[in-house]
């Protein structure tokens, strides 16, 4: 009676409960049969395989690097054919580069797609990006235009548009990276300590919905209701006899009204992964703190707070490092000639630029938005170093 | 439990009631924007100009969304964003799971080197011009296809759905297949992807939101107005406040213009909003799993 065996290399207990459900689910599984193997050295020697044989297999188990080799091994045992691999081990260990990737020929085939997009669209756009270095003529194309060195860099630099666009993103930035922190951990940490699961599904359903709603619609809003005429917020301080305030015609309100609309769309949708975190915490800490006599204030402080500071860190880190990509879709929404003063960023420049203008120069926009780019990661390798010296979790 | 409420001691008392006050009132600054859009765009134009609508609607009437579905511009923008968010997510999906799956596995070759090639683009990037540049020069521009492709891969999900796989798929299952001679397409089709439900639909939410909600691309890439998605002509009337006269047509005085087009604002927000609204809470309970898994470390 020739019986197919289904035999699992591995030491863990799951593996053997896996093989169960696999044959159980028969998938594929049609001829095989699952044994029991409480060792696999004595398995194999009493019901299969001959002596020199088993060797090879002992050996396997305890090199991991093998595994894969012996995966091969294994099947051709399975269905009762002899490998035909090299019988010293030697021969198979060195198993070649290129035969192990036309093994896996598949892997690379499905690969293919994502990894052709990536250089296409990713990295093609990087190599097209020497025209900041360049005087860009469409008719020359991009190899074809001289090269001009750091001439539109200069040119960024010394225009008078420079200092104000610096001091607009960074301004901009810095303060939507201070004011949205702090809001998703409170909140979390309120969530937390409500009991009624009702009241916490609908807190959570309500504050994550404004993350769906779109740049448009939020801007639409904000001039909506902030409209010196018809709007609500005005038609309230008109109550008591303040305005109207023309709010998107000021160039110093700009920026509080693009910070505080980001916070109201994004704290509830932000605070599901403290959540998450908070979720993580040993039980165990707050009931020995309960029996210690801790406040819920206390326990916050001293039990939640640091349970997430790990994950507030990270994020805190990634958002430093896309600190400069500040939403300029919503900037680019929120200008108007009245408050461009204060809302002109570095990345609605290059559009304008580099797109809308009427003597669009395709040079000197992309020699701006590099100089961004580099930059922005400089930032973030400075701000992943720094959260490294400090021992913390870091992003690599 | 019970013990333990009736125990609460003054100090726990007072925080749980602040603490509840708080979150309603987070609650209500949140909702209230949205009520009282819902209600300004049932009421009545002159309600609506005179500042009378508070929380419910007044005078309620349907001629804000009657005049938003007489306008073809809507109508034909509305089932172009239907397009290209269905046609988009689904290219997606289909990018991401292809590079996810391989980078998950531990035993595919050059799999760092990906990996690294991948996570450099979430870094650095060419930037907008030559992005714009290359698009054009491959002839994408005013074509739908300039809508799907460029975005069809965001290295982020990539990066969420591969930890997924790798936590969530025992190594024992792909070793138990290939022995019995499950190819690598077989294996993702017949068994990753059946146990990876809720990671595809936390990620096919995120991508679709951001077709829905796409309007940059649309404004650089396309120049025919027929091709033009819902948020971009949203954005002509919301932001840029140009409505075409012929909307208002029913409107007989310049007051009741200025009435209507408010109105109409007001429902367009609705309509334009409420099918993504509708369709989150479904996929709610799966997002712990996504944002955490995409906390992870790569």
């Amino acid at each position: 009676m020739s019986i197919d065996v289904f035999l699992i290399i591995s030491e863990s207990i799951n593996s053997r409960a896996m093989a169960s459900l696999y044959c159980k689910k028969n998938f594929i599984l049609t001829r095989s049969v699952y044994y029991e193997i409480t060792s696999i050295d004595v398995f194999l020697k009493k019901r299969i395989l001959s002596k020199k044989r088993n060797n090879d297999f002992s050996k396997a188990r305890h090199n991991r690097q093998n595994m894969q080799i012996y995966g091969l091994k294994r099947f051709h045992v399975i269905c009762g054919h002899r490998p035909d691999i090299p019988s010293e081990t030697k021969g198979v260990t060195k198993l070649n580069l290129w035969k192990d990737i036309t093994r896996k020929w598949q892997l690379y085939a499905l690969f293919a797609l994502p990894l052709i997009y990536i250089i296409v669209f990713k990295y093609v756009p990087m190599y097209g990006a020497q025209i900041a270095f360049k005087d860009f003529n469409v008719t020359k194309g991009i190899t074809g235009s001289p090269w001009v060195g750091f001439a539109q860099f200069e040119r960024f630099f010394h225009s008078h548009e420079f200092w104000r666009l610096l001091r607009n993103t960074l301004v901009v930035s810095f303060y939507a990276l201070l004011a949205s922190f702090p809001f998703p951990i409170i909140l979390a940490l309120g969530l937390n300590y409500v009991k009624n699961e009702r009241f916490k599904k609908s807190v959570q359903m309500i504050t994550y919905a404004p993350y769906f709603i779109s740049l448009v619609v939020l801007v639409g809003l904000l001039l909506q209701f902030l409209d010196p005429r018809t709007g609500l917020i005005n038609t309230l301080l008109g109550w008591f006899g303040l305005g109207p305030y023309h709010f998107m015609a000021q160039a110093s309100w700009f920026k509080s009204i693009y910070v505080w609309s980001h916070v109201w769309q994004n704290t509830g949708f932000a605070c599901i992964i403290y959540l998450a975190a908070l979720s993580g915490i040993d039980p165990a800490l707050h009931e020995a703190a309960v029996m210690d006599g801790a406040t819920k204030v206390q326990r916050m402080r001293h039990i939640d707070l640091p349970g997430i500071l790990p994950i507030a860190v990270i994020l805190l880190i990634l958002n430093t490092g896309q600190m400069l990509e500040t939403g300029f879709e919503k900037i680019l929404l929120m200008q108007n000639p009245l408050n461009l003063r204060t809302s002109e960023v570095i990345d609605t420049y290059v559009y304008k630029v580099g797109l809308v203008s009427q003597a669009m120069n395709f040079s000197y926009a992309t020699a701006i938005g590099l100089f961004k780019a580099v930059i922005g990661f400089i930032l973030l390798i400075i701000v992943n170093q720094t959260a490294k010296q400090l021992k913390q979790e870091s992003l690599w | 439990m019970h013990a333990m409420k009736i125990k609460e001691a003054g100090a726990d008392r007072l925080f749980t009631i602040v603490n509840y006050c708080v979150l309603t009132l987070v609650m209500l600054i949140v909702l209230y924007p949205l009520v009282y859009v819902v209600s300004a765009s049932f009421s009545s134009s002159s309600a609506v100009l005179s500042g009378r609508v508070w929380l419910w609607p007044v005078e309620p009437t349907l001629d804000g969304y009657r005049a938003v579905f007489k306008n073809t511009m809507v109508v034909r923008g509305f089932m172009n964003t239907i397009f290209y968010t269905v046609a988009g997510t689904g290219i997606n999906l289909l990018f991401t799971v292809l590079a996810a799956y391989p980078l998950s596995r531990g035993d595919f070759r050059g799999r760092n080197m990906f990996m690294l090639l991948f996570v450099f683009t979430m870094m650095f990037s060419g930037g907008l011009i030559p992005t714009y540049l290359l698009v054009k020069d491959l002839g994408m521009i005013d074509t739908v296809w300039s809508m799907l492709i460029p975005g069809a891969l965001s290295v982020w999900n990539v990066i969420i759905m591969r930890t997924y796989f790798q936590t969530t798929i025992p190594g024992e299952l792909l070793e138990a297949s290939q022995l019995d001679g499950c190819s690598d397409f077989r294996f993702l089709l017949r068994i990753v992807l059946p146990l990876s439900g809720p990671i595809l639909a936390v990620i096919a939410l995120f991508y679709a939101v951001g077709h829905w909600n796409q309007y940059f691309n649309a404004m650089i890439f396309l120049k025919r107005a027929e091709l033009y998605p819902l948020q971009l002509i949203l954005r002509d009337i919301l932001v840029q406040n140009e409505i075409n006269i012929d909307m208002l047509g029913d409107a007989k005085t310049a007051a009741a213009r200025q009435g209507l087009r408010e109105l109409l604002k007001y429902s367009l927000i609705v309509v334009t909003s409420v099918p993504l609204l509708v369709v989150y809470p479904f996929v709610q309970k799966f997002f712990v799993k996504g944002v955490m898994i995409g906390s992870l470390k790569g």
